[in-house]
């Protein structure tokens, strides 16, 4: 066992904030609203250092790296709020190369569950980056489908609640054509909610980075505001929020590594590989990252607009955006109550209680 | 990153499950809450076995007689024991995780020969003598006195919350040498033989009914010099020492049994009726706790909570394995995020429990031992040990906030 970033997970860390700082900062990045905004040059950038591609074979132009890897990178992704399609990019890539380098955009949709009424029959769709996207893939329990995304007739979210996630509202989805069985689809659901947790972990850390940086140099009262109990207390359980997210994704990659491409349902027996630890089980391990990754980004960049008081809730900030990114990625590919419910259902029965 | 077992981790794991499973049924059962007598007899028995079988100490040094055990096989000997329902530490909690790594850090060769090899064996019972009434979250303003008298030290004063403190061969004890000092400066650390006159202990009963705890009134009680560890004076620097290995793994244990009771939860909620009888529609029709959405996913949500803590602190053990022990950081956001979840875990088993949350002992109905009620209360009860203890919660955040995050300090 030894479950930390060695050098080189540091160093990939380090490669890919150092092009965010020079290519995406957030205050350029912040005014992507739609393609024609879109800089798709640093977009490239980030593929180039093998953002979408690091689990991808070397023959695929990919760096034979873990979701582990992957998991490390989306971190500092989500710490640095980059917008766009990022973990439609890492999943397409197992099947379009030019997506994986950057060089076309997919958007990956799940099909909504039936309602009620008017939702009777299920929909409507909810499809984020169609104007960017080339393809729209389509994931369900029966597998993956791809549709060009000229073909699908969507409506724009006006005033879109995440600014650089533009989405729109489509009554059905051309059936496409079927580009992947019931095992891509599941392997999809997993590596992209584990992937989307691991942006909603590197949002919570930086909330909390930019809050504490704030509380040391804002005054009141004649002193530093981060020398008030009530704040730094605030401070130290947003912190404690999003080390305990980082090491439940980070964990939860590991797992799914691990896992390969034996992945059960994770229902009921926990995961029997003669070791007796049901944390390894990938399926409780993502569902369990979810609810507390989504909970960190949501609970920390709420923290962060307190701490930063009036000039929190003002739009010329950049934490607001952490917020809202946060409410859009809480959905990806599964949510933090569907998570629980999972997490609960993989909870085996004690040895020792009788059946 | 890594979280399965190497090859020879797996082979230590093999050994450990076969060792138990060959040693537990001759220890026999496990006596009554609150019968320390037998509880003592119990653990001193188990701890022999363990040594006898070369895994007392796990993680000490093997200079000093430990198994000098990797991080990976600490957890691994944790992990199979807590699956097996082996004991825990029990009165050896102290010995092993806090005097003896301190005295392994500080202490003399001299103390370190006498009292190492009695703490492995299971001979030696040591209890903590730290807090007292006026000395809580603000450990550093201790009174109780040490006056120097020719080879003695004579010690006056009140602790509390010693834990063993009934059982103890020996205490940790922290006394003021130099009252004129500044409150950290004047404090030394002794190891106090239980048997010498003036010692007082009395049983200190808490919310859970019964405890480890206890209350001991010290009165001109005369400690050779040679106990003391460390320098006079530089008892605050050695307790430090202490608190770095009581932050780091020594929960571990606790939480690996709460990640198996969140699962006998579970199965009590699929079992357990729920909510008032029905006369209406739904007249004879079966409902549990886990038919509730909301009760269901927080039986969810506690064990994600819980599988988290058990995620830092394989994180924590493989910083500590990197020299420099567990930084704050991880000690402090696994005491703080524990306690959450222990508090977390009692509230939902409240509500699994509902009607039947009403012993703190094993309801006398269902099948065999019947309903294993009472443990998911203490357990509830048990939670303001972990956020009060050790540092309170609120203190785990000041020392997040100015070690960590670099933000002003209080005072």
């Amino acid at each position: 066992m030894h479950f930390d970033l060695d050098e080189d997970g540091l160093a990939l860390q380090a490669t890919v904030r150092d092009l965010c700082g020079a290519r995406l900062p957030l205050e350029t990045t912040r005014n992507w609203t739609d393609a024609a905004s879109f800089d798709r040059a640093a977009w490239s950038a980030l593929a180039g250092l093998g953002a979408f591609t690091m689990t991808q074979p070397e023959a695929r132009g990919g760096l034979e790296l873990g979701v582990a890897d992957a998991g490390l990178v989306f971190q500092v992704l989500g710490a640095e709020l980059v917008p766009g399609p990022l973990v439609a990019a890492a999943l397409v890539a197992d099947l379009d190369e030019r997506v994986g380098a950057g060089e076309a955009f997919a958007t990956v949709v799940t099909r909504p569950p039936a309602g009620s009424g008017p939702a009777r029959a299920g929909g409507p769709w909810v499809i984020p980056h169609l104007d960017l996207a080339a393809d729209v893939y389509v994931v369900d329990d029966q597998g993956v489908w791809r549709t060009a995304a000229g073909a699908v007739e969507g409506t724009p979210v006006p005033n879109p609640l995440d600014p650089t996630t533009p989405m729109w509202l489509a009554d059905a989805v051309p059936a496409g054509e079927q580009v992947g069985g019931p095992e891509l689809a599941r392997g999809w659901l997993l590596r992209g909610s584990v992937l989307a947790s691991a942006l909603l972990a590197g949002n919570a850390t930086r909330t909390v980075e930019l809050a504490t940086a704030y509380a040391k140099q804002r005054e009141q009262f004649g002193r530093v505001i981060g020398g008030f109990q009530a704040v730094k207390h605030l401070l130290a359980e947003a912190f404690t929020r999003a080390e305990v997210a980082r090491v439940a994704v980070d964990a939860a990659a590991v797992a799914l590594d691990d896992a390969g491409t034996s992945v059960g349902d994770g229902e009921g027996e926990g995961f029997d590989d003669g070791y007796a630890d049901p944390t390894f089980n990938p399926v409780r391990a993502i569902a369990g990252a979810r609810v507390l990754a989504a909970d960190a980004a949501s609970r920390n960049a709420k923290t962060a607009i307190q701490v930063h008081g009036g000039m929190g809730f003002t739009w010329e900030t950049t934490i607001h955006l952490f917020l809202k990114r946060a409410w859009i990625l809480r959905n990806a590919f599964t949510t933090p109550e569907e998570a629980a419910d999972t997490v609960a259902h993989s909870l085996a029965r004690p040895k020792w209680m009788a059946a | 990153m890594r979280l399965r077992d190497s090859e020879s981790d797996a082979r230590f794991r093999k050994e450990v499950r076969a060792w138990l499973a060959e040693n537990l049924p001759v220890l026999g059962p496990r006596p009554a809450y609150g019968d320390w007598p037998a509880k003592k007899a119990y653990d001193q028995r188990w701890q022999r076995m363990l040594f006898d079988a070369g895994y007392a100490g796990i993680d000490w040094p093997a200079a000093y007689g430990g198994r000098g055990a990797t991080a990976s096989e600490q957890l691994i000997f944790l992990a199979e024991s807590a699956a097996a329902g082996a004991p825990d530490l029990g009165v050896h909690f102290v010995g092993q995780l806090h005097a003896g790594p301190t005295l392994i850090a500080e202490a003399t060769d001299e103390q370190r020969d006498f009292h190492l090899p009695r703490i492995l064996r299971g001979e030696s019972i040591w209890c903590q003598g730290f807090s007292e009434p006026g000395a809580g979250s603000d450990l550093a303003s201790l009174r109780t006195r040490a006056v120097r008298d020719g080879d003695h030290y004579v010690v006056t004063g009140s602790k509390i919350w010693t834990s063993y403190g009934f059982a103890a061969d020996y205490c940790e004890l922290l006394v003021r040498t130099d009252p004129d000092a500044g409150k950290h400066r004047g404090i030394s650390w002794l190891i106090m033989p239980m048997d010498t006159p003036g010692i007082d202990v009395r049983p200190l009963r808490t919310i859970q009914g019964e405890s480890e705890f206890a209350e001991m009134f010290l009165d001109e009680v005369r400690v050779p010099v040679e106990n003391l560890v460390g320098r006079e004076n530089d008892g605050w620097r050695v307790a430090m020492v202490t608190f770095s290995f009581e932050r780091g793994t020594s929960l571990v244990r606790e939480l690996l049994t709460a990640m198996t009771m969140v699962e006998e939860l579970a199965t009590l909620a699929k079992t357990l009726g729920h909510g008032q009888y029905h006369s209406g529609p739904r007249a004879g029709q079966s409902r549990t706790a886990w038919d509730d959405d909301a009760i269901r996913r927080e039986i969810g949500q506690v064990a994600a909570e819980l599988d988290a803590m058990w995620a830092l602190t394989r994180r924590n053990v493989t910083r500590a394995a990197g020299g420099g022990g567990v930084p704050p950081s991880g000690g402090s956001a696994f005491k703080l995020t524990y306690s959450e979840a222990i508090h977390h875990f009692g509230e939902v088993a409240m509500k699994v429990l509902e009607r039947y949350a009403i012993s703190l002992d094993a309801l006398p109905l269902g099948a065999g031992a019947g309903l294993p009620v009472g443990r998911h209360i203490i357990e509830h009860l048990h939670a303001f040990a972990i956020s009060i203890g050790a540092g309170t919660s609120q203190i785990q955040k000041n020392i997040l906030a100015e070690r960590v995050l670099g933000l002003p300090r209080e005072r």
